[in-house]
This record gives structure tokens, C-alpha cells and sequence, in this order.
């Protein structure tokens, strides 16, 4: 039976392409495209580093102009999708409106973790997921004086540069030892540190924050776990986020750190796949383990694996992950998963802030971290995705160059 | 508005027209011109965006970036007029610019 309906739930970067990709690909029928957000559906990235430098418009975020959804006959529906009815093949929203599908995407995302401290609901205390909360902050961003980001993950220092490079006081509060400690090695994690510092960061590892207080209800003070308190005009926090689960939960699909897919993308229903943020899918790149990935290569590459399957080309999802972030002039991009590294090799510069770390297991190369080296990021993702034979050895000689390597040892076609 | 032409590979011409201020990617993808996946969006991240800037208007830009020379350096079919479309910004003075799309990013 071929799909005639098709609901997607949640226009962010998966749910967009996955409707983009359907018809590129000469789909057909339906496609009921829902969003709980105001607006047309945009680019979550440039909200946390150009979009809130004011470098970039509004229109510059969005994925398509509102004529695309006329013309593509892609039907933006502005409301949230409240109980799946996995038997009738349905979604009832907010509204009361019920939808009936052939296959339906979740592509809900993950929502921020709030912090849960005393005083955690002062003025002054923000996140940052969606465009209204970029849009409450650009205008502070200039009079911000004092500022501390909890937790030092992408999006806080992302924030901690664009605040510090304003002139603002800037205070990173951080449980772990450094910076990005989940998801890059420690050497890479040195030069943020050192950066950061250079441009007048303040970091404080190891460190817990026990209280949030405020002048009348309005944030001034920032009490850590060591018994010392930082005096801060704003805070924002970035600590993790919660995979948007709660829907798929009541409807009775398998639940596990996130919607749980086989390697199709599937969830336990077959009539519901489910990508991006939300997902926990079994992961070529992490020894097949199942892993729930935060970035824009994971959407948009499982919404086109998705899609193409509907169109009955149907694959397993095996794209190599990889993932940027800009902080100050750094732009730092990631091949592969870092994950349980126990050799590094560094080629480049250091002191230039230009050079890439190699980071491998047992000798086999499994994740490239590049630092303003763009094209060693590039190489790496084709290294990562065949069986490269590059060892640490060959990479420690003296004068390795990634890509001269790679030229030279490209499989025979 | 800023008239653009777009000619894939097999030679089908796109004639759209932008805004002062977007880039050359955002005037394909916005007007569904097939041959740029932009994945990372225009930040400069992902190498899909590549195109050939038709010889009268090379100079019309700034040179590139390191980042986007080190970026397009491993790009398919990389020629002397080769650029990242989303580094490019358009403004009147390239009105009637012809952009040629690869076979493929
Ligand atoms: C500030 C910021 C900066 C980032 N920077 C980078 C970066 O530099 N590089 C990178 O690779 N990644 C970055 N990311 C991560 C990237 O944006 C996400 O991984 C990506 O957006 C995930 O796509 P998604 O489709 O899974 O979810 P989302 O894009 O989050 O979209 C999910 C959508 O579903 C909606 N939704 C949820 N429940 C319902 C419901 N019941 N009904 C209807 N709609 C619903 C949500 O409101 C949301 O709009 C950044 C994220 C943020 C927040
Ligand atoms: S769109 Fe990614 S580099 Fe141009």
C-alpha cells in the first residue's frame, strides 16, 4: 500500500527536510507539517551565535520563504499535537482537530532542562532553544554588565563569547573538569578554555551553583556550591535538554533515553518512524549502540533516510556524524564521535589556534576535531566513512598532512 | 531585487530574483532551484553549498576566506571560479549575475 498521508510532528531541522526531501523526491501526497512554534520554521544555530550578534535577519534563519509551502503544497499547520492513536492512525491536536496518517515522523525534539534551584525563577535567569527566546535577549545583550552561563556546553559558550566580545563580565559555571567535557577530547578542550580566557571569560570547574538571589525579584547573585557568590546582572543556563517524549510515551511506543528506532529509523510501530533530537537510534559510528545525537547533520540526514524509504528505497541509517560550533573566531568542527578515545595526535598549531585532533581507539582512527581547519574537517569525514588505515603512528611523523595522506591512500575504484 | 540566474548542470536555466542582503545559496533555496543542499545553512560549515561564479562577476565579491578556500578545496570539480554560495551576498551591483551549479556537492 503506497503512503498517501503523511503528519509530521515538529517543523525544526528534521521536520522541514524530511517534507523538503518528500517532495523533492516526487512524493505525491499530504504532507501535514506541524509546529507549536510562532512563525515559519527556521534555524535553530544562528540563534545562540550570528542571528543573536544581529549579523543575520530573521529572514536569513528560515528554511524557505512562506511561498514554499503554497507552492510545495506543504501544509504548515500551527498547533501541537496532543494524543497519537497508534490503532486509528491518528494525531488529535490541541485544537481538537484530528489528523489521520498513512505514516506519521516525530521530530519533536528535545526542550531545555531548567534549572532547578532556589531562585531559578528570578528575572533575568533565560535559556536558549527557540527564536523567542534569541529575540528576549538581543536587546539586553548590550547592557548585560555581569553575566554568568551555567554550563559549559556549545550553546553557553557560545553565548559566553558573543556576551564577552560586548564587554560584559562573563562567569562560566561548570560541574565538570572543562569545557565541552561530554563531547570533545581534553586537548581540544585546552584551547577553548585558553581562548575563552584570552577574551575575558572567567571559568569555574568543578563547581555547582546552590543558589540563585535576587534584589526584589530580579537576579543579582549566584551562590556556589564552594561557598562563594558571584555578583551577576543575568544568567543564562545551558545544562542539557530533555528529548520531547512525553506523547510518544502515552501512545505506548518504546521509550529510552529518548523514542527508541531500529536502524531503519523506525519506532515500535510501524507506522511511525521518528528522528533528530528526539531519537535514540542504534549508531554505525558508536559500534552500533544506540546514542540520541543533538545536531544538524543528525536531523536532516535521518529525515532524507526517512524519506527515501517512504519513497520505497528503503536503507539503513549509516551517516557519519559530524557537527560545528562557532565561538569567537574559532570555529570548531567535529568528524565522528569522540567518545571513548584513548590516543590523540595533534597536526597543526596550537599557539595559531589552527590544528586538528586526531583522536583514535585502539589505533583506528574514530573522530576528527578541527579548529579553524576546515579542510582537515572535510578530509576526516571522508577518512571516517571508509576503513582509513591511518594509525597514530603514521600521523605522529613529523610534516603528516591529513590530506595530502588521504589523497594517497584512497581506495582503488 | 536582484535578478540571479541559476543554470544546472544540464543546462536548465532558474531566472529568480533576491533581496539585497541574501546570500547566492538562500536566492537558490529559497526559489527551489535543485543542486544546493546547504546543509549547515550558510555557516560556513558543510561544503554543500558550491557553485561557479560566471567570469564578469568574479570580482564583484570579496576574496575568499581562508575557511572557505580550505572548505572548497576538498568540493567536487573545483574550478579557478568555484565558490561557497553562502559566502556570497548579493547587492544591486551584481544584478543579472549567472551562477552555474555542479553535477554534483
Ligand atoms: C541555540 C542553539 C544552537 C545550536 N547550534 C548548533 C550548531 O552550531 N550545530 C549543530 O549541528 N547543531 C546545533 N544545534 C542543535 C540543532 O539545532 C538541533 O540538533 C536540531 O534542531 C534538531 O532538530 P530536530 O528536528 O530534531 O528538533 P528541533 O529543531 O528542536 O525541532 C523540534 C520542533 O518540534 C516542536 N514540537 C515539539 N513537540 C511538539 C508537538 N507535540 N506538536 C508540534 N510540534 C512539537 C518543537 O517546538 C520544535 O519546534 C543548536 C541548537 C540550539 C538550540
Ligand atoms: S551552506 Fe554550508 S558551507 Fe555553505
Amino acid at each position: 500500500m503506497s503512503i498517501q498521508k503523511v503528519v509530521v510532528m515538529g517543523a525544526g531541522h528534521g521536520g522541514f527536510q524530511l517534507a523538503a526531501t518528500l517532495r523533492q523526491t516526487g512524493y505525491q501526497g499530504s504532507i501535514q507539517l506541524l509546529s507549536d512554534e510562532p512563525g515559519l520554521p527556521y534555524q535553530r544555530p544562528p540563534l545562540s551565535k550570528s542571528y543573536m550578534q544581529g549579523k543575520i535577519s530573521e529572514m536569513a534563519m528560515l528554511f524557505r520563504p512562506a511561498a514554499f509551502y503554497e507552492t510545495e503544497k506543504v501544509e504548515l499547520i500551527h498547533d501541537s499535537a496532543k494524543i497519537i492513536n497508534c490503532d486509528a492512525k491518528t494525531v488529535e491536536l490541541n485544537s481538537g482537530k484530528i489528523l489521520p496518517y498513512d505514516h506519521l515522523i516525530i521530530a519533536s525534539g528535545a526542550r531545555n532542562r531548567l534549572l532547578n534551584l532556589p531562585g531559578s525563577d528570578l528575572q533575568g535567569v533565560h535559556g536558549i532553544k527557540t527564536r523567542q527566546d534569541a529575540d528576549v535577549l538581543i536587546p539586553l545583550l548590550p547592557i548585560i554588565k555581569k553575566l554568568a552561563v551555567i554550563g559549559a556546553g556549545f550553546i553557553g559558550l557560545e553565548f559566553a563569547a558573543v556576551a564577552a566580545a560586548q564587554g560584559a563580565e562573563v562567569h562560566v559555571i561548570e560541574l565538570g573538569e572543562r569545557p565541552m567535557q561530554r563531547a570533545i577530547s581534553e586537548q581540544m578542550s585546552e584551547v577553548f578554555r585558553l581562548a575563552h580566557e584570552q577574551w575575558g571569560v572567567q571559568f569555574h570547574f568543578n563547581t555547582g551553583v546552590s543558589a540563585i538571589e535576587g534584589d526584589g525579584d530580579k537576579v543579582s547573585r549566584l551562590l556556589t556550591n564552594d561557598g562563594s557568590s558571584i555578583e551577576v546582572d543575568r544568567i543564562i543556563y545551558g545544562i542539557g535538554v530533555i528529548p520531547n517524549v512525553e506523547i510518544a510515551a502515552d501512545a505506548g511506543l518504546t521509550i529510552e533515553n529518548g523514542i527508541v528506532v531500529d536502524e531503519m529509523l523506525l519506532t515500535s510501530d510501524p507506522n511511525i518512524s521518528s528522528l533528530g533530537d528526539v531519537a535514540n537510534f542504534p549508531c554505525k559510528y558508536f559500534n552500533g549502540k544506540r546514542i540520541r545525537l543533538e545536531s544538524v547533520q543528525n536531523a536532516v540526514d535521518q529525515a532524507r533516510t526517512i524519506a527515501a524509504r517512504l519513497m520505497g528505497n528503503p536503507a539503513p541509517y549509516i551517516q557519519l556524524p559530524w557537527f560545528w560550533t562557532d565561538q569567537g573566531n574559532l570555529k570548531l568542527q567535529i568528524a565522528g564521535l569522540s567518545i571513548g578515545y584513548n590516543e590523540t595526535v595533534i597536526v597543526g598549531s596550537v599557539a595559531d589556534q589552527k590544528l586538528s585532533v586526531l583522536c583514535f581507539c585502539d589505533g583506528e582512527l574514530i573522530c576528527v576535531e578541527s579548529c579553524n581547519r576546515a579542510g582537515d574537517h572535510m578530509v576526516g569525514r571522508k577518512l571516517l566513512a571508509r576503513v582509513s588505515g591511518l594509525t597514530p603512528e603514521i600521523a605522529k611523523v613529523e610534516g603528516f598532512d591529513l590530506k595530502a595522506w588521504e589523497v594517497l591512500n584512497r581506495p582503488e575504484v | 531585487m536582484i535578478n540571479v540566474t541559476f543554470i544546472e548542470h544540464n543546462g536548465t536555466e532558474h531566472k529568480v530574483t533576491a533581496e539585497a542582503g541574501q546570500s547566492v545559496m538562500q536566492a537558490a533555496t529559497f526559489n527551489q532551484v535543485p543542486g544546493i543542499s546547504a546543509d549547515c545553512g550558510g555557516a560556513g560549515a558543510c561544503a554543500t553549498c558550491h557553485t561557479y561564479v560566471a567570469a564578469e562577476w568574479v570580482d564583484s565579491f570579496p576574496t575568499k576566506t581562508e575557511m572557505e578556500t580550505d572548505l572548497l578545496e576538498c568540493a567536487i570539480d573545483i574550478r579557478e571560479n568555484s565558490r561557497l554560495s553562502c559566502q556570497l551576498v548579493l547587492s544591486d551591483a551584481v544584478d543579472g549575475i549567472v551562477i552555474t551549479l555542479p553535477e554534483s556537492q
